[in-house]
Order: structure tokens, then C-alpha cells, then sequence
């Protein structure tokens, strides 16, 4: 329902979005999410949202425990954030798109 | 969500969910709360993880109960081959949706936290569990690993709580491990808080180097619990708890008897020997024969068809075989036909609890009806007075449970009390055999007697008994001016009765036969008179035959001389008219 597949360049960058509903908390770290991707890796990325209340066997795969959890799968390694993503530098450094200060 | 249902006022007791853990049942009174979260806690390598994978083994293969394990610590491989060696196959059990085992894995340097979050992820892999299998039973081991990996702890502990109100709700039985706190806590993060309807307390310690592991009932919310601290051992099938002592005395008494295998021992025991599945104890000092009692007490239980177990923690098994030959009991011939069995360990191999724990596994392995411990003092070595003491208490306890008739030998050491037995395990036992060298006269001869025997009559004497060839013998009473006497003193005063035996006898024959001649001479005098009488009956006889002639004779004269004067014919009238005439 909320996948977004941008097909215009190279797919370097693979995320998925955990949520567990459409939950105030979801929605937020979606459209915080979008709003990072497009600023830092506009047409680089591809997002996935995984709704575990419609597929929940998925969240043992990727070790889900918190929701929101974004998870970086490409390029490796594989990284975690979890929370509405709500503190934008933190989102970068855990994507490492920035370096730590 | 409804935590606290109706059921939980009135009389009616808690609904319980047993945990198939042995011991563990008994201890609380038919298992966890049903359908509530417990807590296990512990420190490290105390047992709480196998204690959580053996209630969902148990509850998988016993009660038909599907259950889920989540760990946070160890992969499912890593479960599935610690368990294994315990016999819990858990592949099967996944393969027959019996069980599910969910690794969550939580790495800090992994994870970012940025802003809001819960853990319905969390809940989503477990409830998505739970429900493929319809899990009855969860064990989250450990939750509290979630405080190292999340910075939140806030959140965690709201999510915890949730978490806890869920599961609740889920109507699943939980056991949530917890690592022991080093403050005040029962857990380092004291996530007690949150479940506070049942908390069992695992621990660990070694004391004179041999550890013990134990296990407490904190609290028990709605239920009535044992509240002491219960050792308990990880044997090769899973966790045994031993309740140190029964919380109720309810083995039941049987009226059958059990030969003691001397025919006279027997004797002094009411005249049946020991009550079946009661606990007897042979004590005496070294060379007393305590063993070979307990040879024949077997020889006797395996000619009758009765499996043995004996566990020998002095000698081997060949040893005793062949010194039991010596007084003529074969016990080899038992071991062949399976009949027998040796259990044969030094006691300093392993401490007490491990040593229950094999006693434990033996008996069940075994299923005897006779089991004979020899000698119980040996343990000794391997700990404390009061933990031997605390260890044949339970050990008594759990073959009177399963009906094992008990026979334990115990050495009483020379100059000591004798009555009392090194352990003070008097009030444990129910019929009670001492054996003790007497020494007199330069010698010193062995006695047996009866100290006591719950339930029936017993003979009070102190026997003599021989160690023969043939076997143990117990010999006639001979009760002397000074008390019993044994060994020559005896045979002294045999031979004296069998000399005062024989002059009596002469004595006898004497007056005997002087009595004869006397009834004889009697005899002849009565002959002699009785011809007297014959002779004085004939002449009696002649006289009156010849009184009746002469006076035939004298009436013929009278009548003739009549005739001759022409007299009337003498009639009775005329004779009496003439007589009276005259």
C-alpha cells in the first residue's frame, strides 16, 4: 500500500520500513524517511514497507523488534534504526550518510 | 485487559498449569499459575533456561500443550544441542508444530535509535508464533537482555508491563527469565515488578567444594506453596526437584510382609519380617555382619522374584560377590538372571545431590522393590552431617513414594553410642537392627537385637548370632545369672545342662525301675491270696456237699426205723403236730 519503487536510476540503496499498522508513529517515520531519502539519496533508494499486521511470519527474518525499525539492506552491511526517525542527523549517521562528528 | 478474573476470589484455588518438572509440581501445589506470567531467576548457569525449555518440553509431550521459546540469548541451534544430551529431541517437536523456537537477536552497535518507538514488533513475532502452533505455554528467556540493547528504558519498561498484560490476555502460561540482581532486587533490571503473580528463585552455590543447586518459591500469588529451599539436580533426564521434605506424609502403609531372609530374624519380627515398602536400618560397628544381613535380606528378595538394587559405597561389586560367597550366599547367580543389580560408586566421586541423583535414575531405570544402601555412613565423606542427613531424607521419602522396601547398613563407630546411629536418622526409619560384639571372658561374640520396629510386635531379646558357611545363624537364647550369655560362656552352660540333663535322666530310670520291682511284688502277693481263695472256696464247697449227705442220710434212718415200728407216713403236718406235740 505504501511501497514506492523508483525505477529512474540505479537501486544502490535498498530500505525497509517495519511498521505494524497505519499508527501515528508509522506515518511519521515514513514521511520522515522520505523526506531524508529525497534529500540525501534522491533517486538512489528504494523503499519497502513491511506491515507486520498483515505479514507478520517477515519479522523474524530481519530480527524485528521495535516499531518503527528501518533497516538498510543495501549496501552492506546491514544497519538498524529504530524510532519515528524523527531525529534527522541520527537517521544519517545510522544510514552512514554522514560520519560521526 | 482483564488480569484478575472472578476466579481468583472465593475458596476456589488458582487454576494450575504443572509443569512436568519433577519435584517442581509438588512444591507448588500442581504447577504455575495457569495462564499468568511466572518469573524464574537465577544467576548465571543456575538452570533457568533448561528449567523454561523443559516446562514447554514437558508441556508439549505430557500435557499436549504447544509452547513457544524466545530467546534473546542463544541461537536455535545453540538450544536445540544444549538440550539435547537431556534427551529433549527438539526437532521433533518443531517438526510436529509442537514447539517454536524464535531467536531474537538484539545487537546494540547495530541499532540506531532515533525518536519514538515500541516493541510491537515483539509482540507481533510472538503473538504470530503463538498462534500457528496454538501455543499454550511461552518462555521468554531472557527479556531482560532488551535493557542492554535499548537505550529506552522507559519505554522497555512500559512495553514490559504491556508486554506482561498481553500475555495475560493471551491466556498462555509464561515463564519470563530474569539474571539475578546484586542489589536488593531478584533481578538486575527488576522486572519482578511487572509480574508479580508467581517468582521462583534459582541459585547456585558450592559449599566444602561440592555444589548444590536450589530452588525457592519467592511468592505465590493465590496459592499455597512450599516456602524452604529445595535442592534440586540436572540429571540426564532434565530437572529433578527434591523436596527436602514432603509437604504432606501420605506414602501409603502396606499390610505385606517381607522376609529378611533369616528364617529367625524373622521370628523376632512378629514372626513375618519388615513391612513392605518400609525403611530398615542394620547398624552395628566394623565386622558386625551388617553386610552379609543385607546379602541374604537380597539372596531372599531375588529367590522370591523381587527385583534389587543395591548400592555398595564401600566395595565393588566383585568383592561383595565374593564374600558373600563365603557364608554360602550366591549373589552372582542373581546378577545373571538380572534379578540383582550393583550400583557401585565411591561416595567421594560426587557430592550428595548427584549421588540422589543417580540413586533417582538407578530406581527408575530399575524399577526394584528392594533397595539396599550399604553403608549409608560412607556418605558422609562426601558432605555435612546435616546434609546427609537432609539428603536419606529424601531419599527415604522417595522410595517410601515409590514403595521400595529400604534396607541401609550403618557403621557405628567403636567406643561411640551405639544407639545412636551417626546420621540421627533414628526418626526416618521403621525398623531398626542393631548388631553388637559383647566382649567377656576374653572374647568377643556378636548380638543381635531389635531397637525398635514400627507396627509390630518384636522379640526384645539380645540374640547370638553365628557368621557360618552357610550363612548368618542365630543362635538359641541362653540367659544366664549376669544376662544372656554368648560365645564359650554359652557353650559352657550347654554342656552344663546337657550333663544336669543326663543325671537327671539316670535318676529317673532309678526310681523307674525300683517302682517297677515294687508294682511287681504287689502283683505276686495278689496271685498267692487269690489261689488262698481258691482253696478256701473248695472246701467250703466240700463241707456243704457233705452237711447235705448227712442229713439225707439221718432222714433215711428216721424213715426206715418208722417203717420198722408201723408209723404213719411222716408228713409235714403229722411231723409238725408230733414235734410240737413233744
Amino acid at each position: 500500500m505504501m511501497d514506492e519503487n523508483d525505477d529512474r536510476s540505479e537501486k544502490n540503496w535498498e530500505l525497509r520500513l517495519y511498521v505494524a499498522g497505519q499508527t501515528p508513529k508509522s506515518l511519521k517515520a515514513f514521511a520522515n524517511l522520505k523526506k531524508i531519502c529525497d534529500e540525501h539519496l534522491a533517486g538512489q533508494y528504494r523503499i519497502e514497507v513491511v506491515d507486520l499486521m498483515l505479514s507478520p511470519q517477515l519479522a523474524e527474518g530481519d530480527q524485528i523488534l521495535a516499531i518503527p525499525t528501518l533497516v538498510r539492506k543495501l549496501p552492506e552491511p546491514v544497519r538498524k534504526i529504530i524510532g519515528d526517525l524523527s531525529n534527522t542527523e541520527r537517521v544519517l549517521v545510522g544510514l552512514d550518510l554522514r560520519p560521526v562528528a | 485487559m482483564a488480569t484478575e478474573g472472578p476466579d481468583d476470589f472465593g475458596t476456589r484455588q488458582l487454576p494450575k498449569c504443572p509443569t512436568g518438572i519433577k519435584g517442581l509440581d509438588q512444591i507448588t501445589s500442581g504447577g504455575f499459575p495457569s495462564g499468568r506470567p511466572t518469573l524464574v531467576c537465577g544467576g548465571a548457569g543456575c538452570g533457568k533456561t533448561l528449567l523454561g525449555i523443559e516446562f514447554l518440553v514437558r508441556g508439549a509431550t505430557e500435557y499436549d500443550e504447544p509452547g513457544v521459546l524466545l530467546s534473546f540469548e542463544e541461537t536455535d541451534t545453540e538450544v536445540k544441542q544444549n538440550v539435547r544430551s537431556l534427551g529433549f529431541d527438539l526437532e521433533r517437536l518443531i517438526a510436529d508444530k509442537k514447539l517454536r523456537l524464535d531467536h531474537v537477536r538484539v545487537e546494540r552497535s547495530e541499532i540506531e535509535e532515533t525518536g519514538e518507538y515500541d516493541l510491537e514488533g515483539l509482540f507481533v513475532r510472538l503473538g504470530y508464533a503463538i498462534d500457528t502452533i496454538g501455543a499454550k505455554r511461552v518462555v521468554l528467556d531472557t527479556i531482560e537482555t532488551l535493557f542492554s540493547a535499548l537505550t529506552d528504558h522507559t519505554v522497555l519498561r512500559a512495553e514490559l508491563r504491556r508486554l506482561f498484560r498481553w500475555l495475560k490476555s493471551k491466556g498462555v502460561t509464561a515463564i519470563i527469565t530474569g539474571e539475578r540482581g546484586h542489589g536488593e532486587g531478584l533481578t538486575r533490571n527488576g522486572i519482578e515488578e511487572y509480574v508479580s503473580d508467581c517468582v521462583i528463585l534459582l541459585d547456585h552455590r558450592v559449599v566444602n567444594q561440592l555444589s548444590t543447586r536450589r530452588l525457592r518459591v519467592v511468592k505465590y500469588r493465590g496459592s499455597t506453596h512450599g516456602t524452604n529451599e529445595y535442592p534440586f539436580i540436572i540429571t540426564s533426564r532434565g530437572i529433578s526437584v527434591l523436596p527436602v521434605t514432603s509437604l504432606v506424609l501420605e506414602h501409603s502403609a502396606s499390610r505385606e510382609r517381607v522376609s529378611t531372609g533369616i528364617g529367625r530374624l524373622d521370628v523376632m519380627l512378629g514372626g513375618r519380617g519388615i513391612f513392605r515398602g518400609s525403611t530398615a536400618v542394620v547398624s552395628g560397628t566394623a565386622g558386625t555382619g551388617k553386610s552379609s544381613l543385607a546379602a541374604h535380606f537380597v539372596d531372599a528378595a531375588c529367590r522370591r522374584g523381587e527385583k534389587c538394587l543395591y548400592f555398595a559405597f564401600e566395595e565393588s561389586p566383585s568383592q561383595i560377590v565374593r564374600n558373600m560367597e563365603s557364608i554360602g550366599v550366591r549373589l552372582d547367580e542373581h546378577v545373571k538372571t538380572g534379578m540383582l543389580r550393583f550400583q557401585a560408586a565411591r561416595p567421594t566421586l560426587h557430592g550428595l545431590e548427584l549421588h540422589l541423583a543417580v540413586a533417582h535414575e538407578a530406581i527408575e531405570d530399575f524399577h526394584p522393590s528392594i533397595v539396599v544402601l550399604d553403608p549409608v555412613t560412607n556418605l558422609m565423606a562426601a558432605g555435612g552431617l546435616s546434609d546427609v542427613y537432609s539428603m536419606l531424607l529424601r531419599l527415604i521419602d522417595y522410595l517410601k513414594g515409590c514403595g521400595i522396601t529400604t534396607l541401609m547398613t550403618t557403621l557405628t563407630s567403636a567406643g561411640a553410642v551405639l544407639e545412636a546411629t551417626e546420621t540421627n536418622i533414628s526418626s526416618l526409619i521403621d525398623t531398626w537392627i542393631l548388631l553388637r560384639d559383647t566382649e567377656s571372658s576374653g572374647e568377643r561374640n556378636r548380638g543381635l537385637f531389635i531397637v525398635k520396629s514400627r507396627g509390630m510386635p518384636h522379640s526384645n531379646q539380645v540374640r547370638e548370632y553365628r557368621i557360618t558357611d552357610h550363612g548368618l545363624e542365630i543362635l538359641d537364647v541362653y540367659v544366664g545369672g549376669g544376662g544372656a550369655l554368648t560365645g564359650s560362656a554359652r557353650l559352657a552352660q550347654e554342656a552344663r545342662d546337657r550333663a544336669e540333663e543326663m543325671l537327671r535322666n539316670q535318676e529317673f530310670q532309678q526310681k523307674h525301675a525300683e517302682m517297677e520291682a515294687e508294682r511287681a511284688a504287689i502283683a505276686a502277693q495278689i496271685t498267692s491270696l487269690q489261689a488262698k481263695l481258691k482253696v478256701t472256696d473248695h472246701t467250703i464247697r466240700v463241707a456243704d456237699s457233705e452237711e447235705e449227705l448227712r442229713q439225707a442220710k439221718v432222714a433215711a434212718d428216721r424213715d426206715a426205723m418208722a417203717k420198722s415200728r408201723y408209723a404213719d407216713q411222716a408228713t409235714p403236718q403229722n411231723t409238725r403236730l408230733k414235734e410240737g406235740s413233744q
